[in-house]
């Protein structure tokens, strides 16, 4: 077993103490570095940054292709369709959230490291939404151009993903985490996550629906933020267990 | 009363405890169902806009009742696996499942069934409907994360948190029915409120809700003792059981 062995070196070269009594800053230190690391990593394989944005632009190429190149048509569905895609991307790019951690060793290190996993964890989402979910909320009205979407929903198309997908990283997290250590984890990554991603494109979309239609979007937003608020205090908890169970089994 | 649910949290002990309550839950459950459903189907009055067809009701509300249940029981067995490391909760939640997915689909199927002569449809992208596809969803991602774990214990562990992050769902399911405009009618049944069905209809449901409850509490106590038998074949006691069986 190469995890009882690291276990053994680990604590043959720091003693039990060390362990527990942290340095000053030891947890904002660890996450500055789990951090920078991780957006290091992330922008130095361009790649994986942008294939979720390539994804996007490809799928809602497809609708005017599949159903009608009608504006009427696409704009009255364009929120929806621009939410779905968005949705599909940001999925796309969460089986590598952990896979390379995992594959390298370097998620070990982490489960093993005296800050708390659940923070590190976040940080990790953190970067990903960064390099995910903000760039796709900012194309996004670019391709609501294209889709022919009403004026004045596009500030909130951009708002409710930057929003919506920060939700969506969060929960996608747990089902990345839990599948990490399968080795076809991919289709079965989004039988579990899609179906919690309902309530985040109910409102997500429902707000640009609701700027098209000139009602106030607040409520909408607010219930985005509420979501948000919820998946930051109880995903990063469900995310270090899942890591967990994935490292041991 | 603290050695007792020890005492239960041993599967030896489960499975003779479980052993004297069995026979009550299937007799209760089986006495429930035939009596509800003859008095149901045959004895209820007819409803007034729908006719016949409103009799649906008497599979369709016990399976939507159980299905969400279900999800929930599985979750808290979740939770107790977790927390205290009993087996039991586990194979409990292990055997819950499957259940608990038919039972969602059984709910979604009778309610297409009842769509056509009531709706003129046998879908309708309505809340509730909407969010037991979702329930049917949530299920089948916990069977199958639990199928593609080769071990055992990564398998309970995971499913465990899966069941613990989808219960959040059940809520939303909950109140799906404000959150949108909907074309399903409001809850059947409120506890706080009177129903609204009339006393002759509504004993019939209560009947045919309680048996369905006794047919899962039976079913599972069962499949959990069986399971108890696979995951405990080398135990000794096992082997002195089904050497006492031949």
């Amino acid at each position: 077993m190469p995890m009882s062995s690291t276990e053994a070196t680990v604590s043959k070269a720091e003693p039990a103490t060390s362990l527990h009594r942290e340095p000053s800053g030891g947890l904002r230190v660890a996450l500055q570095a789990t951090f920078r690391r991780d957006l290091t990593l992330l922008l130095r394989r361009r790649g994986e940054v942008l294939n979720p944005l390539v994804f996007f632009a490809l799928v809602i190429t497809l609708f005017p292709i599949g159903i009608s190149p009608d504006p009427e048509l696409l704009s009255t569905i364009a929120p929806g369709l621009l939410w779905v895609a968005a949705l599909l991307a940001a999925l796309l790019s969460l089986d590598s959230l952990f896979r390379g951690d995992y594959d390298d060793g370097s998620l070990e290190q982490l489960l093993l490291s005296p800050q708390p996993l659940a923070a590190l964890a976040l940080a990790k989402v953190a970067v990903h939404w960064l390099l995910t979910g903000l760039p796709l909320a900012l194309m996004a009205p670019v391709l609501g151009i294209m889709l022919s979407l009403p004026a004045g929903s596009y500030l909130v198309l951009s708002l409710s993903l930057a929003l919506g997908s920060a939700s969506l990283s969060l929960i996608g997290a747990i089902g990345a985490a839990l599948t990490v250590g399968l080795a076809r984890g991919g289709v079965l990554l989004s039988l579990l996550v899609l179906p919690l991603y309902i309530p985040v494109l109910i409102f997500g979309a429902g707000a640009v629906q609701a700027a098209i239609l000139g009602d106030s979007i607040t409520a909408h937003l607010a219930i985005l933020g509420a979501l948000l608020a919820v998946a930051l205090m109880l995903a990063p908890w469900a995310i270090a267990a899942s890591l967990r169970i994935s490292i041991n089994g | 009363m603290w050695t007792f649910i020890h005492k239960l949290g041993s599967p030896k002990w489960f499975y003779v405890i479980s052993a004297r309550l069995l026979p009550w839950f299937w007799a209760a459950a089986a006495v429930l169902i035939v009596v509800g459903s003859i008095w149901g189907l045959a004895f209820a009055p007819a409803d007034y806009q729908q006719g016949n067809s409103f009799r649906i009701i008497y599979v369709h509300v016990p399976a939507a009742f159980l299905a969400q249940s279900i999800f929930v029981a599985m979750a808290v067995s979740g939770l107790i696996f977790m927390v205290w490391k009993i087996k039991i909760a586990d194979m409990a939640a292990a055997m819950m499942a499957p259940l608990g997915a038919a039972m969602t689909f059984i709910a979604l199927f009778s309610g297409a069934v009842w769509g056509v002569p009531t709706w003129g449809t046998w879908w309708m992208w309505d809340a509730r409907l909407t969010s037991m596809l979702i329930l049917l969803f949530l299920y089948v991602g916990v069977i199958a994360l639990r199928g593609a774990f080769s071990s055992r214990d990564s398998a309970s562990r995971a499913a465990s948190v899966l069941a613990l992050v989808g219960v959040i769902n059940i809520p939303i399911i909950k109140y799906s029915v404000d959150w949108w405009y909907t074309l399903h009618q409001p809850a059947t049944f409120s506890v706080t409120s009177r129903p609204a069905m009339p006393l002759e209809m509504w004993m019939p449901l209560l009947i045919m809700v309680l048996g369905f409850y006794c047919f899962f509490i039976a079913l599972t106590l069962t499949r959990t003792r069986s399971e108890i038998l696979r995951r405990e074949a080398t135990k000794h006691w096992v082997r002195e059981l089904a050497g006492e069986g031949r």
